[in-house]
């Protein structure tokens, strides 16, 4: 079949693609969505590990996260929530109430 | 599993088993009297350290190794649940006045804790991504605690995208070890490098994306942006529970992943650990001489003293000083500890609604008004700085030391003179409380105050008979089983 | 073998160019969607690579479950239009550097890597199926097991936090 590193390859460009996403963009949802996309390369890069050396591991592995990313959501879009009603906006430049 | 297997996680399964029984007697208690809570809590905490202190002594692996306990976890595990102690003191009246008082903060607390706790004894990388998200969900809510109001609220959302980000760094991190390794238990991975099966290039650009990952938790240079806004915006009392337990729990990764594991990475990581404290240190302690808020001020502190920790991580691969190395590193912790929530009540007691008190200016006066409080603070000051008689001071004195006696010099001299730079500014303090005139509000509250007296008394006394704590953090010398 | 290629880089092609959808989008519910049309190409790898368990619980738990939340949400913000791509001057030139970092990277990842994935018939036939993965969290996995299921109770205590709003 095909080598192991291709399926790496592509789970890094998909990471980078999301680390990209969090730098370049200020919506606060949309940030949020690339992390997740970073977190689901991750999870490409331990199932391509497990079928590659036949370890389940791999995939145990990827069950917690996908539990983790489940229980992240939940917080982070009622933190996306609340602070939209106090303030109208989630776009993260204009979250400067602090200044230093 | 057995039943060793869960008398070895006891403080944990206290913990845990605790905050849910505490989830359900909240139905019961009326709403104006919520500070049962605290009290409930505290009993529940006070329970799992004493089981922690019990367990002293011996070495084992429990749940298939991915849980180890040695040396290293019970110092952690004590370190933490003391902690949680003094994180309920301080926010026992704080949150009353600032009306946010909800059972629910004591609840998430615990839950908090008992990641850090999980993140002791943890010889696996899963464990150890597991004990980060669960010591960090309950800390980005306890952040946006004093929702609805907007820097809580900002602070929060800055904390968790930044948090998740760094997440998703640790599991990429982790999935290439897995694949460099074909395990991630931390003695499989030392055993898979050692045979020499391990796929060096992917373990080091794993090692490097695990370091980026925790990097952001303690708040190493450049990855820190958060952490003054994040400090600033909290509600004091979370930020002294952020600003203690999460650093160190995130330097009880570092230390285990690196120290044990990595180690044979030294001839690539440590140029850039080296110039990652470096950098930590001039950044933290020149950014905070320009603070005028004590919150900030605090949080640049706090990153200057993840700088002196993190030193210890250049000498990763030299075996005969890793018990040094890494006793200095709890050492240091410890008397962070202490002096930090020492400063950070005095913060709170100055503190009134709305964010004001807050400036350094508030502090005027301080020295004539109520000696015993300027005395405190003066303490914690000259601990933060490093001057004898204090925790600081030999804090520093065995992180140099190891630094030294690894041969970085250039290293250590930076550390001195960065933490003469910070004279600058704890001393400012010192300064206007006693030099300038004015009026400042203090709150007397029991618990509170209670909290000053001891670790301004633990900063000094402990400080003197400081050997026997020195010696009991050298053997929390990490247990690699063979 | 060349069908195996084949399928691979078209499916790969997608997954990639929903991520730059995802990534570029104006609208937050295009960029949404875009990311449901990758965790779905994702679950096909993970079919292709015998984890079936995995593959289900991706299109249940991600495409469906959390990312029907994050539309939600947006809808409910009437947040669609996410405005500017970018604020300051420096963290254009700063994120693509960082950009360049990761594909390099990833390069170096790719002429490291020379392990080939094995064929299926090396390995058994229930690789990756529910009654394994069940086996082997209820067994060796049994501790993050149950540290995930604080983890789901502490962030759903968390989430009744902070949208119960004081009257």
């Amino acid at each position: 079949m095909l080598p192991v590193s291709y399926f790496i390859g592509l789970a890094a460009v998909l990471f980078a693609i999301g680390t990209l996403g969090v730098l370049i963009r200020r919506n606060a949802i949309i940030i949020f969505m690339s992390v997740e996309l970073m977190l689901n390369a991750g999870n490409l890069a331990f199932v391509s590990f497990a079928r590659a050396f036949g370890l389940l591991d791999g995939q145990i592995f990827v069950f917690f996260i996908m539990a983790m990313a489940a229980a992240e959501v939940a917080v982070g879009l009622a933190l996306i929530v609340d602070i939209f009603h106090t303030k109208q906006s989630i776009d993260i430049d204009q979250m400067n109430s602090m200044k230093g | 599993m057995n039943f060793s297997d869960l008398t070895t996680i006891l403080p944990l399964i206290t913990l845990v088993g605790w905050a849910i029984i505490l989830i359900l007697v909240d139905l019961f208690i009326p709403a104006q009297r919520k500070g049962i809570m605290a009290m409930l809590s505290a009993i529940g905490i006070m329970i799992s350290l004493v089981i922690a202190i019990c367990q002293f002594g011996g070495q084992t692996t429990a749940f298939s190794g991915m849980v180890v306990f040695d040396g290293f976890s019970v110092f952690l595990q004590i370190l933490f649940l003391i902690s949680g102690l003094a994180a309920i003191a301080l926010a026992y009246d704080y949150i009353k006045r600032q009306g946010i008082e909800r059972s629910e903060y004591y609840i998430l607390l615990m839950f908090s804790l008992s990641g850090m706790t999980l993140m002791a004894m943890a010889d696996d990388l899963i464990i150890i991504f597991l004990a980060l998200e669960l010591l960090s969900i309950p800390l980005y809510v306890l952040a946006g605690f004093a929702n609805p109001r907007l820097d809580s609220e900002e602070a929060a959302l800055k904390y968790f995208l930044l948090g998740s980000f760094s997440d998703a760094f640790v599991v990429f991190g982790t999935a290439l070890v897995f694949g460099a390794a074909r395990t991630t238990t931390i003695p499989g991975i030392i055993a898979a490098i050692t045979v020499g099966a391990a796929n060096l290039i992917l373990l080091m650009v794993g090692a490097a994306l695990i370091l980026i990952g925790l990097g952001f938790k303690v708040s190493i240079v450049p990855f820190h942006m958060w952490t003054p806004d994040v400090y600033q915006g909290a509600p004091s009392s979370v930020t002294a529970f952020m600003a203690v337990g999460a650093k160190t729990a995130g330097f009880a990764a570092l230390l285990r992943v690196f120290m044990a594991a990595f180690n044979t990475l030294a001839v690539d990581l440590v140029p850039v650990l080296w110039a990652l404290a470096a950098l930590t240190m001039i950044l933290g302690n020149i950014t905070a001489i320009v603070q005028g808020n004590i919150k900030r001020l605090l949080a640049y502190s706090s990153i200057a003293h993840t700088g002196y920790i993190s030193m210890v991580l250049v000498t990763i691969n030299q075996s005969r000083i890793t018990q040094h190395a890494v006793g200095a590193a709890l050492f240091y912790l410890v008397a962070y500890a202490v002096t930090s929530f020492g400063a950070w009540a005095v913060v709170i007691t100055l503190e009134h609604s709305e964010g004001k008190g807050l400036n350094v200016e508030d502090y005027a006066g301080l020295g004539r008004k109520y000696p015993a409080l300027a005395a405190a603070m003066t303490v914690f000051m000259l601990s933060f700085t490093g001057v004898p008689p204090t925790l600081g001071f030999l804090g520093k004195f065995y992180i140099f030391r190891a630094v030294l006696e690894g041969g970085y010099v250039g290293l250590a001299i930076i550390g001195v003179l960065t933490s003469l730079v910070s004279a600058y500014y704890y001393l400012r303090v010192v300064v206007v409380m006693y030099m300038r005139e004015g009026e400042p509000l203090v709150r007397k509250e029991f618990w509170l105050s209670s909290t000053i007296f001891m670790t301004a008394i633990a900063t000094v006394i402990v400080s003197i008979f400081s050997t026997p704590l020195f010696t009991w953090a050298s053997k929390g010398i990490m247990f690699i089983p063979k | 073998m060349t069908l195996n290629y084949a399928l691979f880089f078209i499916l790969a092609a997608i997954a990639i160019a929903s991520a730059l959808g995802m990534l570029l989008s104006k609208n937050a519910v295009y960029s949404a969607l875009f990311l449901i049309l990758n965790f779905n190409v994702v679950a096909i790898f993970y079919v292709l690579l015998n984890a079936p368990f995995i593959a289900l619980t991706q299109i249940t738990v991600y495409a469906g479950a959390i990312m029907v939340l994050f539309l939600f949400v947006i809808m409910l913000l009437g947040a669609e239009q996410t405005g500017r791509i970018s604020s300051a001057r420096w963290v254009k030139p700063a994120a693509y550097s960082l950009g360049i970092i990761l594909i390099s990277e990833i390069l170096y990842i790719i002429f490291a890597q020379t392990g080939v994935i094995p064929d299926a018939a090396s390995i058994a036939a229930e690789f990756g199926s529910p009654v394994t993965v069940g086996k082997a969290l209820f067994s060796r996995y049994l501790l993050p097991f149950e540290a995930t299921s604080v983890l789901l109770i502490a962030s759903m205590i968390g989430a009744i936090v902070l949208t119960k709003r004081k009257s």
